[in-house]
């Protein structure tokens, strides 16, 4: 029994990871950055929810707005940070994500200071027992919206215009801009896309933990960064697979070993997988043909 | 159809281009030949505005292409198929057309009927659509990168070295192909190392040496020169 129940925790601790993972790989599949502050991005979608909620908007108003709101954040931090850097080596990029990630975090603290804010219950809580588990309606509701936006994000890469410009722009920038894509503004796009996720991301964390401060975005970012290498960076299923492995591993690991050592074991696997197989678990090595 | 007014392109200070000037005429068949490193690659991404000349202009159907974004010079009636392929590995052969298609507005069947006139064209390609780009042989992957292009239903279309790699008999087929294709109404600027192939279909010849145009002209009296059959055709 307190196995399923293990089970049921990391699924729900898992698909946040994925949803905040998927925005990693697509940013990284498109212009090859981490973007470090997209932990950040979390935590003020985080913070926009907060907002919201505290002034009484509904709960689908309250996920609009702190999507939308992070989105645009998104889309203004490639603007002013990172597209300037486009043809810099690549390590000047990514000391400027750093940057943003710590700019973000002191805006944050100037803005709503260090104290944690308790996030208003905009769902409210009810526990509901199947046999002799007990599961919170915030679990199924963290999973079902979760893996909608997966299903849907899944759908708007492979099927859509606009995500399939995606594909060929993260492939070959060059080759897409023959074809009449405009690289740069799908670029934008992915960063709006990947912010919004990572916003539902920050939501659905301050609804399972309740609180939000400047830092929330700190660890999932990491875990989530850990889950996009782990499935493989830039692979969009592999983001998936990689949240909830990760999310998987964390609750058994505080479960049947020890609260202390969860996060050692997670980096720990992350290690160990990528030892064995560098370009993660649905990396493949292409051989292109000359 | 395309004038090219003294440009001059830089690859910082490298002078890759030195003040050439040529045109393509509506209908013909124009090749850009020379050894490797001549600069004709060069030529062609400028023309797509992946590079900017340092001087000179550019005249397409007209217009100087000087404030065109590069992701707007296929709206203009110019499709460019790379060096090296570049088709999107990743993709299916069917998403590969389709991306050559990305920019039209007209409706979903009369890209279809024109995707069946690429498939008609290479019917290779037409039993593997639904198969990942990266993994056809590399004579399909060239016939993808020319069908490809040809879904924008560009009025020229730049090709460089589309024979590249490809085995003698794929090599024929490929240029039968583009003549094929410049019947059917499109202007073609063609760079090739295959000289002779080239030469045989061409209208008219430019011949770079070193970022310099150095001979030009008539496709078949430059096939007869002594200097160029030495230089260029083996003897
Ligand atoms: N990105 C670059 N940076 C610096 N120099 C470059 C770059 N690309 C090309 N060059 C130089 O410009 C010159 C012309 O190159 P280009 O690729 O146009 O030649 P090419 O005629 O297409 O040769 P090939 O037949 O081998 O394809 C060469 O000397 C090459 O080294
Ligand atoms: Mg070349």
């Amino acid at each position: 029994m307190i196995f399923i129940q293990q089970m049921i925790n990391g699924l729900q601790i898992g698909s946040i990871y994925a949803v905040i993972a998927l925005g990693y790989t697509m940013v990284y599949g498109i212009i090859k950055l981490i973007n470090f502050a997209h932990g950040e991005v979390m935590m003020m979608g985080a913070y926009f929810a907060f907002l919201a909620a505290s002034a009484g908007m509904p709960v689908w108003a309250v996920f609009l707005i702190s999507m939308v709101g992070s989105a645009l954040l998104g889309m203004a931090i490639e603007r002013v940070a990172y597209k300037p850097l486009r043809e810099a080596p690549r390590i000047s990029a990514l000391i400027t994500a750093i940057g943003m990630s710590l700019f973000l975090q002191n805006l944050a603290l100037v803005i709503f200071k260090a104290d944690p804010k308790v996030m208003p219950r905009i769902i409210p809580t009810t526990p509901i027992n199947i046999g002799s588990i007990q599961i919170s309606n915030i679990t199924i509701i963290t999973f079902t919206v979760s893996v909608v936006f997966m299903i849907l994000l899944t759908f708007f890469i492979s099927k859509t215009k606009p995500g399939k410009a995606m594909r060929a722009v993260s492939e070959d920038k060059e080759a897409a801009t023959l074809m009449g894509i405009n690289a740069n503004s799908t670029i934008t796009l992915t960063f709006a896309i990947g912010s919004a996720l990572a916003a539902l991301g920050g939501i659905l964390y301050a609804l399972a933990y309740t609180q939000v401060a400047p830092t929330l975005g700190v660890l999932p970012g990491l875990k989530a960064f850990v889950a996009a290498v782990l499935g493989g960076i830039g692979i969009i299923p592999g983001a998936m697979i990689g949240g909830f492995i990760l999310g998987f591993v964390e609750t058994f690991a505080k479960a049947y070993i020890s609260g202390r050592w969860a996060d050692a074991i997670v980096f720990g696997i992350l290690i160990l997988v990528l030892s064995v197989k560098p370009t993660g678990i649905l990396g493949k090595n292409v051989r292109e043909k000359v | 159809m395309l004038q090219v007014q003294n440009i001059d392109v830089y690859y910082g200070k490298i002078h890759a281009i030195k003040n050439i000037s040529f045109e393509v005429k509506k209908g013909e068949i124009v090749t850009l030949i020379g050894a490797n490193g001549a600069g004709k690659t060069t030529i062609l991404k400028t023309l797509s505005k992946v590079l900017k000349p340092a001087n000179g202009s550019i005249i397409l159907k007209g217009n100087d292409i000087k404030g065109i974004q590069p992701h707007d010079m296929i709206k203009m009636g110019m499709a460019h198929a790379p060096e090296g392929r570049r088709i999107f590995s990743q993709m299916t052969v069917l998403e590969n057309l389709e991306m050559g298609a990305f920019i039209r507005k007209d409706s979903k069947d009369e890209q279809q009927k024109d995707m069946e006139t690429v498939f008609r064209r290479f019917p290779r390609l037409k039993e593997r659509k639904n198969q990942i780009a990266g993994t056809l042989s590399g004579g399909e992957q060239q016939m993808l990168a020319i069908g490809r292009a040809l879904m924008s239903k560009p009025e020229i279309l730049l090709m460089d070295e589309p024979s590249m790699g490809l085995a003698p008999i794929l090599v024929d087929e490929i240029f039968n192909i583009i003549e094929d294709i410049n019947k059917a109404g499109t202007t073609i600027l063609l760079v090739e190392q295959n000289a002779n192939r080239a030469l045989q279909i061409a209208n008219r010849a430019y011949v770079l040496e070193t970022g310099k145009i150095v001979t030009s002209g008539d496709a078949k009296e430059l096939m007869n020169k002594e200097e160029i059959r030495k230089a260029y055709l083996g003897g």
